[in-house]
């Protein structure tokens, strides 16, 4: 007889169908897929660093592994070389930057390294690498000392800016700068360099610069004479001064100041000595009855 | 006519309005021998190429996308009709899910497509006068609410009223009147009804599948769809859709169905006579049938042995062999009873006084050899096996006879016809409980 076995049934049962036609939804596919996954990693995640102990082991193995890292010889570094840099502030800069060689690159504070390299008043600008082969590399660049500034009892070298460079003892040592003096002369330190330049016709006389009320400058010269120079327009001043002296061989003669304050009325003034010797040479030519 | 019996029909117009705008649409033509579903992609922008000017207009055929197609045997469904809920439900179920798995979409809207529920047709005339001298939607609405309803019966449900051509003054077969001036307007309809229990129990199938019915039409009218081509539609053709349980005729003039009908014979009945005729399964009869099966017999005929396996055999040498004329001598007659049959709705159609009376067969029974010479001799007009016409993304598998209405109902959603309930009604129509209702508040009120 025929076999009475029933067909497969190729129909979806009522819950795969629903199933499957739940799954066609576009949201629902994207949540199962995405959402889902990321939201139990982030469960488990969290519910793992929850626990203290587990986060003190991870944090311990994690120094661990910093810790082989930063020991590979790869990763040392052992010498410290500087182009172009004197010795003494090689000396100096050593002594800051408080390094401990060999010192591991990972460890190395670059950033503070650099800060206090910078911080060294002979440094303008420093830069510090890493090279291969466990060199450190620090270059920088000086300031370079224009003028010396007496700040008090003190002697300073003083850069372009007016900032400090070094102090020195005595005032031979840099014989070669301009010397200035005064509240807030070192803030004017370019202005100083030109007066400086224009006077070089007579650089052997001059003693240096000093600055009156924090506003004009007044060159100094040797036998105590003074060239008083306004606020404004200090140096057409002066190169005028310098050329009253190359004609009329104004400051070899007895004058004790030169001010040039009011550029419309500049007023010498003479040494008593010179005055009293105008006096008698004007009573005499007056007449013989003075 | 009671505009309340069209709530569902318009409930549906909106479901599949909404579904065409957000794109997906399955088509389910659920016949008796299979279930058969098509996932429609509609593409906004498919027409709004740049390469084309603007005063071409490209045909909105191309407007959709078949992106996925099911197909499985169907169960529980005899002529047409639901017989068996749960195996039809679960047929429809494989169907969808493997239309749905190919196309990778979910479908939620259905557009549905039977060839039982004894479709009946009706053709109704009404007439009114313009109101504003032009005619607007409005009076279109009215005349067709203006039409006289014959008495279809309890039972009985209308799944299709489409106006078929209007008269403005003397001036008949207009399509469109809309906008011209006129007096007098009268409107000739065609009406379908089919029996309420079938749509029912559709409606149920569909529930117990979580899909939404976005449309109902009868397979015979999808089939005339895509198997006739335009001129045919245009001069008058009939459409004879042979299906496994019924066959059902469509007639068609100036692109309008005037007339569906089906008669409750099909491929099937062939089946089981060559079943009953060899002594064979039915499966094997089946397999003969479309193997072998033919309705015109030539001498070579008997001379072809088929043979015929026996499930009683008790060793291989006792095997059966029937001539393929013997063959033929079971299937003719009773694909001779079916187009006797045909014949007669059509000749009780007055298919007769159409210009041009093409008839094309269809469905998978068209595909017996020969049977458009019989059809021909008995029909007495000059037939043709019509195929689908061929829309985008179909696969070749469903490009034959037998997906002839799941094709013309895919055409159908994406161009679909003017019915009468698209048209607004006039308000002293639409039931009485709105009249009821004024009435109360005025009572309440006063």
């Amino acid at each position: 007889m025929r076999s009475v076995v029933p067909y497969a049934d190729p129909s979806p049962s009522l819950l795969r169908y629903r199933f499957e036609r739940l799954w066609l939804k576009p949201s629902v596919r994207q949540i199962v897929r995405l959402w889902l996954p990321l939201g139990v990693v982030t469960l488990v995640v969290l519910a793992t660093f929850n626990n203290m102990t587990i986060r003190e082991i991870v944090r311990l193995k994690s120094a661990q592994l910093y810790e082989i890292a930063a020991a590979r010889p790869e990763l040392q570094v052992t010498h410290v070389v500087f182009p172009e840099v004197s010795d003494d502030l090689q000396q100096q800069i050593l002594t800051v930057s408080r390094l401990e060689l060999p010192v591991s690159s990972l460890e190395l504070d670059v950033v503070a390294l650099k800060q206090a390299v910078e911080s060294l008043d002979a440094v303008e600008t420093a830069q510090i690498r890493v090279l291969g082969g466990g060199i450190l590399e620090i270059l920088t660049v000086e300031r370079d000392p224009v003028v010396v500034w007496r700040d008090g009892n003190v002697l300073r070298l003083v850069d372009n800016e007016g900032h400090r460079v070094a102090d020195i003892a005595r005032r031979s040592a840099r014989g070669d700068l301009p010397l200035i003096v005064g509240v807030g002369a070192e803030t004017q330190v370019a202005e100083a360099i030109n007066l400086v330049r224009v006077a070089s016709s007579i650089s052997g006389r001059v003693r240096g610069l000093v600055r009156v009320g924090d506003r004009r400058w007044d060159l100094v010269l040797d036998r105590g004479q003074t060239i008083m120079l306004p606020e404004y327009g200090a140096i057409s001043a002066l190169r005028r001064v310098i050329g009253l002296h190359l004609a009329e061989d104004l400051l070899n003669r007895d004058v004790k100041v030169v001010d040039m304050r009011n550029g419309e009325r500049p007023v010498l003034r003479l040494t008593d000595q010179a005055i009293s010797e105008l006096r008698r040479l004007r009573t005499e030519v007056r007449g013989e009855d003075a | 006519m009671t505009p309340s019996l069209f709530e569902m029909q318009r409930e549906m117009r909106t479901r599949r309005e909404a579904a065409v705008r957000r794109g997906v649409v399955a088509i389910l033509d659920i016949g008796s021998s299979k279930v058969a579903c098509l996932v429609l992609q509609f593409a906004p922008n498919v027409n709004a190429e740049p390469s084309i000017s603007d005063t071409v207009t490209v045909p909105a055929m191309g407007a959709f996308r078949v992106v996925g197609v099911g197909t499985t045997r169907s169960r529980g469904v005899r002529f047409g009709e639901i017989a068996v809920m749960d195996e039809t439900e679960r047929a429809i179920r494989t169907a969808v899910q493997r239309a749905q798995k190919m196309a990778g979409l979910r479908v939620d809207d259905v557009i549905v497509s039977f060839s039982g529920g004894r479709p009946r047709s009706y053709g109704l005339s009404g007439e009114i006068n313009v109101e504003n001298g032009e005619v607007t939607e409005r009076d279109i609405g009215y005349a067709m609410a203006a039409c006289e309803v014959p008495p279809y019966g309890e039972n009985r449900q209308p799944i299709s009223a489409m106006p078929v051509s209007f008269t403005l003054d003397h001036q008949p077969g207009l399509s469109d009147p809309r906008g011209q001036i006129g007096n007098k307007l009268a409107v000739d309809m065609h009406m379908l009804t089919v029996n309420d229990t079938v749509v029912q129990n559709l409606l149920q199938c569909m529930k117990r599948c979580d899909l939404e019915l976005a449309g109902l039409s009868i397979s015979s009218f999808a089939s005339g769809l895509s198997s006739l081509v335009e001129n045919e539609q245009e001069l008058g053709a009939a459409c004879i859709d042979m299906g496994a349980g019924s066959t059902g005729i469509s007639v068609f003039i100036k692109k309008q169905l005037i007339y569906a009908d089906a008669v409750r014979l099909g491929g099937d009945h062939i089946t089981n006579d060559i079943r009953q005729g060899l002594q064979v399964d039915t499966t094997v009869a089946e397999r003969i049938k479309t193997l072998h099966g033919g309705v015109v017999a030539t001498g070579v005929d008997d001379r072809e042995m088929i043979e015929v396996p026996n499930p009683m055999a008790q060793w291989e040498d006792e095997r059966r062999h029937v001539s393929r004329s013997e063959l033929i001598g079971v299937m003719r007659p009773r694909v001779e009873e079916i187009l006797e049959e045909v014949r007669e709705r059509l000749d009780a159609s007055g298919f007769e006084y159409l210009p041009s009376q093409q008839i094309v067969l269809t469905g998978g029974s068209s595909q017996i050899q020969g049977i458009d010479e019989l059809a021909t001799r008995i029909l007495g007009r000059r037939c043709r096996i019509g195929k689908p016409i061929r829309v985008m993304g179909l696969p070749q598998a469903a490009t034959g006879a037998g997906f002839a209405a799941a094709v013309g109902l895919a055409l159908h959603a994406s161009y679909p016809q003017d019915e009468c309930w698209d048209f607004e009604m006039p308000a002293d129509r639409i039931g009485t409980r709105k009249v009821r209702r004024a009435m109360r508040w005025f009572r309440n009120n006063w």
